[in-house]
């Protein structure tokens, strides 16, 4: 028999399910915020240059769908890539677990599960958000314009976190929501970096010139990273910079390096790793990305290719994440058994 | 313009609100005169008010039937229903007299058997009984409390009597809509709680905690509560979480449990951590696939086991569904004067057993005339109201009846009591009952107040939730109003 810990004061008692919806109900957040703002950067860049031909159209979107990962799994659905359907995959397409209204569709659901372990002020506002897209059909929002769509999922998640941070508790709970939000927001900005990536290489002669330019100042504003970026370097929008500024920048709340240090650092207390040197993989893996992004300088990763660069993240971030669900949790990450034959009536 | 009615008819019924000649009752004054200054622009304001912050709260409910497996508010009415504290202390009295026996009884069946022995309720209609659970004879459960937690649904005659219309000894659901309705009026109509002294029934979460706590095992210092879901899809959940927050315990499902050497753990962060007391929200049926229900995914592998060897303990205790059958209710009133020798305060109502032939002939009689009910459905489901129903409903329970006596029971239709409710932009009366919660642990206590469900379909009996049903909060008055 397995080591049985003595009973102690309830109140430090988690669930391993309860780790395992607040993990997820705080990506899904963040996951929603971050499709919003790429969403809502790109069909603005779109309107900016008009002119853009059927194949840069098609380019600029096919861009966009590869560095999500989700290019397959729009390409059963749909047809060919253009404003209207690649918004649909990302914003309202339930059969993509990673649109914007499955991730609030299941961070509800996570929340609900958990109601009793958030605040009030939490749930209320996972639910409005939720009863918000509800009432709101696709092409009523589409017509209406999508900026305030998108405007309303970026403010409730910022509401969110901003509720999160001073009605919830500093408990191991808040370690596994800091934790979900942090390895999120790192995948997303490798992703982010990765776009202007897949646009650039057909397109080697135009670097430089106004689309170009144009270009790099929608990755920035993807990431909420423009005023910050300019603050840093004036006003020069330059590839190299901003490619070094969201990976290297120890300040910027949205750069890889800031999201690891911080994700690194919860990633210990939540697997109580005390030790200078690691025991467990996932630590093990965070140390040595954390490495890279504190030793390497932007040469280095232009040398080795950024998207090669990206990609090595992306899966080191991956591996934190499942070692660690592992690790703490007794679950698969998906909701749990529900089998409708199984309903009790009501007394 | 007040939203009072004119025209309001009070019908052939017994109206809490008006009196024979359509005059206030005494403890209704306050409010009305608060309705009668009160525009319906106002009122209906107060009313979306009320509606948005459930929804928003996520105060809600699941219907199975709908495809869409949705979630929808319970819907409230804003018309208190008021009951003078007196009428207030003869219901209590009455409500902790009934326990008390059915508790008695329980525990009676499980042993002895004396009350079969000295035929005062045939053995056979015991044994029969579907939440019988002869895997607990002579089982003694902590501190020989089987009902801890107990929802009883009274109605009112037409000549305001009450009744007890059926007993809920297994899961009741509904108290924390009884709490979220207070919260709700407090904010619609805070100047009318200066005016009325109003029991609170906020305490039931600390009420129900303490019971819980009471039937702990005796070697811990600080025990381990839980309260056991089937989980998020279940109707219920809503209220599962509301009391776990509450009462500041776990929710768990099945999954979250794990038996080891006749001891219960919940899997956490940290490890396994044993838990005390479980506050299942799960039937007896689903509780233990090793037991029971062998399918079951809602359960706990062992969890029967653990209970038996007294290392954790379950409120409600497995098997008091034999005394919530709505046969042996017909024998309630025998057990008080059996078990308490005390006449029941709370009568019955006037019930027919399908299973003595003698009245299963005047069932298949009168089936037009009375309302027939099988004898272990909940939420409305099941049941038969004569007077209502079409020729081919009435054939279809005749069938029904005949080939399983044991499973029905018939009763006089009662014209339950109205309150007058908001409906299509006035106030018309609707039939209503009322649920009382009673807690039982170291001593039995009735919340002050309870859930009144309000058939909101004009004409309709049905209070249930599941049937087009609303609810309204429950006011009990404190002193003189």
């Amino acid at each position: 028999m397995s080591k049985i810990p003595t009973v102690r004061p309830q109140a430090t008692v988690m669930l391993s399910r309860v780790a395992h919806s607040l993990y997820w109900m705080s990506r899904y957040i963040e996951r929603a915020e971050n499709t919003a703002r790429l969403l809502d950067v790109n069909l603005q860049f779109l309107i900016d240059f008009q002119r853009l031909n059927d194949k840069a159209l098609l380019e600029h979107w096919s861009s966009i769908l590869a560095s999500s990962g989700d290019l397959e799994l729009f390409d059963s659905l749909h047809e060919s890539a253009d404003s209207r359907t690649v918004t649909h995959f990302f914003a309202f397409e339930l059969s993509n677990p990673n649109s914007i209204l499955s991730c609030i569709f299941g961070a509800r659901q996570h929340a609900y599960m958990i109601r009793d372990q958030i605040s009030t002020e939490m749930w209320e506002t996972i639910n409005e958000l939720y009863l918000f897209l509800k009432t709101h059909d696709a092409t009523e929002v589409w017509a209406a314009g999508p900026d305030e769509f998108f405007q309303q999922i970026k403010r409730q998640s910022h509401l969110f976190q901003g509720l999160t941070d001073s009605t919830y508790s500093r408990s191991e709970g808040w370690e596994f929501i800091q934790f979900g939000k942090l390895i999120e927001r790192a995948d997303k900005t490798t992703r982010i970096l990765d776009v202007k990536y897949h646009i650039l290489l057909p397109n080697v002669s135009d670097v430089g010139g106004a689309v170009d330019t144009a270009q790099w100042h929608a990755v920035l504003r993807s990431a909420s990273a423009l005023d910050a970026y300019r603050r840093y370097y004036v006003h020069e929008i330059l590839p190299w910079k901003v490619a070094d500024f969201l990976i290297f920048s120890d300040s910027f709340p949205r750069s890889l390096n800031y999201c690891v240090t911080r994700l690194e650092e919860f990633l210990h207390r939540i697997l109580g790793e005390t030790a200078p040197r690691p025991r467990t993989a996932a630590a093990r893996a965070a140390r040595r990305l954390l490495a890279n992004l504190q030793s390497l300088t932007i040469n280095d990763v232009l040398d080795q290719g950024l998207h090669e660069f990206l990609l090595e993240v992306q899966q080191s971030l991956d591996l934190i994440g499942k070692e660690v669900v592992q690790t703490t949790m007794f679950y698969p990450a998906e909701l749990g058994p529900e089998d409708p034959q199984q309903q009790q009536q009501q007394q | 313009m007040s939203i009072l009615n004119p025209a309001y008819d009070r019908g052939p019924f017994f109206d809490e609100m008006f009196g024979p000649t359509g005059e206030f009752r005494p403890h209704y004054g306050h409010l009305a005169s608060s309705l009668q200054v009160l525009s319906e622009g106002e009122f209906n304001q107060r009313r979306t008010a009320v509606e948005l912050a459930f929804l928003r709260r996520g105060v809600t409910f699941t219907v199975y039937e709908s495809a869409e497996g949705t979630e929808r508010i319970f819907p409230f009415d804003l018309i208190p229903r008021i009951i003078p504290a007196q009428e207030w202390a003869r219901i209590e009295a009455g409500l902790i007299q009934r326990l008390t026996a059915l508790n008695l009884f329980l525990h009676d069946i499980y042993h002895d058997q004396k009350i079969l022995k000295d035929k005062i309720v045939p053995a056979v209609q015991v044994f029969s009984a579907r939440h019988f659970r002869r895997e607990f004879m002579n089982f003694s459960v902590p501190r020989d409390i089987y009902v801890h937690i107990c929802g009883t649904d009274l109605i009112r005659d037409e000549t305001g009597q009450y009744l007890v219309l059926e007993d809920n000894l297994r899961c009741p659901s509904g108290a924390s809509y009884m709490i979220e309705n207070r919260t709700a009026m407090r904010r619609a109509f805070p100047s009318l709680f200066q005016s009325y002294r109003v029991a609170k029934v906020e305490s039931y979460s600390d009420d129900l905690l303490r019971a819980l706590r009471y039937i702990a095992p005796p070697r811990t210092d600080k025990a381990n509560v839980v309260l056991l879901t089937p989980g998020v899809g279940n109707s219920a959940y809503f209220e599962h979480a509301f009391l776990a927050r509450q009462m500041g315990i776990p929710i768990v499902e099945g999954r979250d449990l794990v038996v080891r050497d006749s001891r219960v753990f919940m899997r956490t962060t940290a490890g396994l951590v044993s838990v005390d007391v479980i506050y299942r929200r799960i039937d007896d049926d689903f509780l233990d696939p090793l037991v029971f229900r062998p399918d079951s995914l809602l359960g706990v592998p062992g969890l029967v086991g653990a209970y038996r060897s007294g290392h954790v303990s379950l409120a409600n205790s497995i098997g008091t569904g034999v005394a919530d059958d709505k046969v042996i209710y017909a024998y309630v009133p025998k057990m008080i004067k059996y078990y308490l020798d005390q006449d029941p305060i709370l009568p019955n109502v006037n019930t027919y057993l399908a299973s003595e032939p003698a009245e299963r002939k005047f069932i298949l009689e009168n089936l037009g005339k009375l309302v027939v009910k099988s004898a272990n459905e909940a939420g409305g489901y099941g049941m038969l109201i004569g007077p209502a129903a079409t020729e081919a409903e009435i054939a279809e329970f005749r069938a029904k009846v005949a080939a399983q006596p044991r499973n029905f029971i018939a009763q006089d239709p009662i014209m339950l009591s109205r309150s007058p409710t908001w409906c299509d932009n006035r106030l018309e009366g609707r039939h209503i009952d009322l649920r009382p919660y009673i807690l039982n642990g170291e001593k039995i206590t009735v919340t002050p107040g309870g859930l009144t469900r309000v058939a909101l379909r004009s004409g309709s009996l049905v209070v249930n939730s599941s049937q087009g049903g609303g609810s309204k909060d429950t006011w009990v008055l404190q002193g003189e109003p």
